[in-house]
């Protein structure tokens, strides 16, 4: 090692963050967006009417079966955000489900700590 | 029909196809400088091949660039490279890490936040370039366990010395690994599992 020591740091939420990003979006406000997340799940429920932009058909092909957006976006080679401004759209339309992920709360939920624990033993 | 000859990418290959009942998913994050083998454990453990998603964000001059009347915006594309593991027919882990710049990943919204936790990829030849990341992660209250990649060569130090180093708690667990090795990435991820599920059993 180097010598060098750290110094803990105490929680103090997010606020604290001097840096302001932004994410491109292409115009549609964060307001208008669905609320989705990485790793929300999408299916398709219906087939790309013949009006599609092709994005939005190649992204209803894919998710016959269940994928991440964090998938779609790369299968897409598009950014998350831009993917979540069509899912948004798809979704108002109702040609696709949204699979909300399980999120870390101020308490962990232990049987699904316990389910992924079991899931990890078995690799 | 062909589909693989399709300009576009076609999608998830056949063996890469969750099943229909994939209900819901939960994200663990690797973090660590640059070169400590997030990507190599994600690769290592992941049921697909890595892929890779990005953002792009748009930083506004802050500070000096007030008083020059005309604040600087700079376009960044944030890359993060991630892998998955089906836990069961219903739950899907998936794991993100990213070869980027650090501060940047905690401008993504969500990432954190949404988390089950983190694991702390170390280098014991260069051990600081990780307290940056424990910090911010500290600041978030995001729960993590440190792993020390054993790159050959690296010189091996005790527990207790790596953590008075990086001045973590008893409580955090610390443990070697081979980021290389599919069962020794898996055995970290079990390690945040517990560390996760003693939080949630923890008098408060």
């Amino acid at each position: 090692m180097t010598g060098a020591r750290r110094e803990r740091r105490a929680p103090t939420g997010s606020a604290a963050n001097p840096e302001r990003l932004y994410v491109l979006t292409g115009g549609t406000e964060a307001a208008e967006r669905a609320a989705l997340d990485l790793v929300t799940l999408i299916v398709a429920r219906g087939e790309a009417p013949p009006t599609a932009p092709p994005e939005q058909a190649a992204l209803l092909r894919m998710c016959a079966t269940p994928l991440s957006v964090a998938e779609l976006s790369a299968y897409l080679n598009l950014p998350f955000s831009v993917v979540t401004v069509l899912l948004t759209e798809l979704l108002a339309a109702r040609l696709v489900e949204a699979r909300a992920p399980v999120v870390r709360s101020a308490l962990p939920d232990r049987t699904l700590l316990e389910a992924v624990m079991h899931g990890l033993q078995q690799l | 029909m062909d589909f693989n000859s399709s300009d576009t990418l076609a999608g998830p290959r056949r063996e890469d196809v969750l099943p229909a009942t994939a209900a819901s998913a939960v994200k663990v994050v690797i973090v660590g400088g640059f070169g400590v083998g997030k990507t190599t454990m994600v690769g290592s453990v992941s049921e697909i091949r890595p892929l890779t998603t990005e953002e792009t964000m748009t930083q506004a001059g802050i500070g000096i660039d007030d008083d020059y009347g005309s604040a600087t915006k700079t376009a960044t594309t944030v890359a993060m490279d991630f892998g998955r593991i089906s836990i069961t027919e219903q739950l899907v882990l998936y794991l993100f890490g990213t070869p980027g710049q650090e501060r940047f990943w905690f401008l993504w919204n969500g990432l954190f936040e949404g988390a089950l936790g983190a694991v702390v990829l170390v280098d014991t030849r260069r051990l600081e370039v990780s307290f940056d990341v424990i910090g911010r992660l500290e600041e978030r209250g995001v729960p993590f366990v440190v792993a020390v990649n054993s790159f050959p060569g690296a010189p091996r130090y005790p527990v207790a010395e790596l953590r008075a180093a990086l001045d973590l708690p008893e409580e955090i667990p610390i443990l070697h690994c081979d980021a290389r090795r599919r069962a020794s990435s898996r055995d970290v991820l079990l390690s945040l599992m517990r560390f996760l599920h003693s939080l949630s059993t923890a008098p408060s």
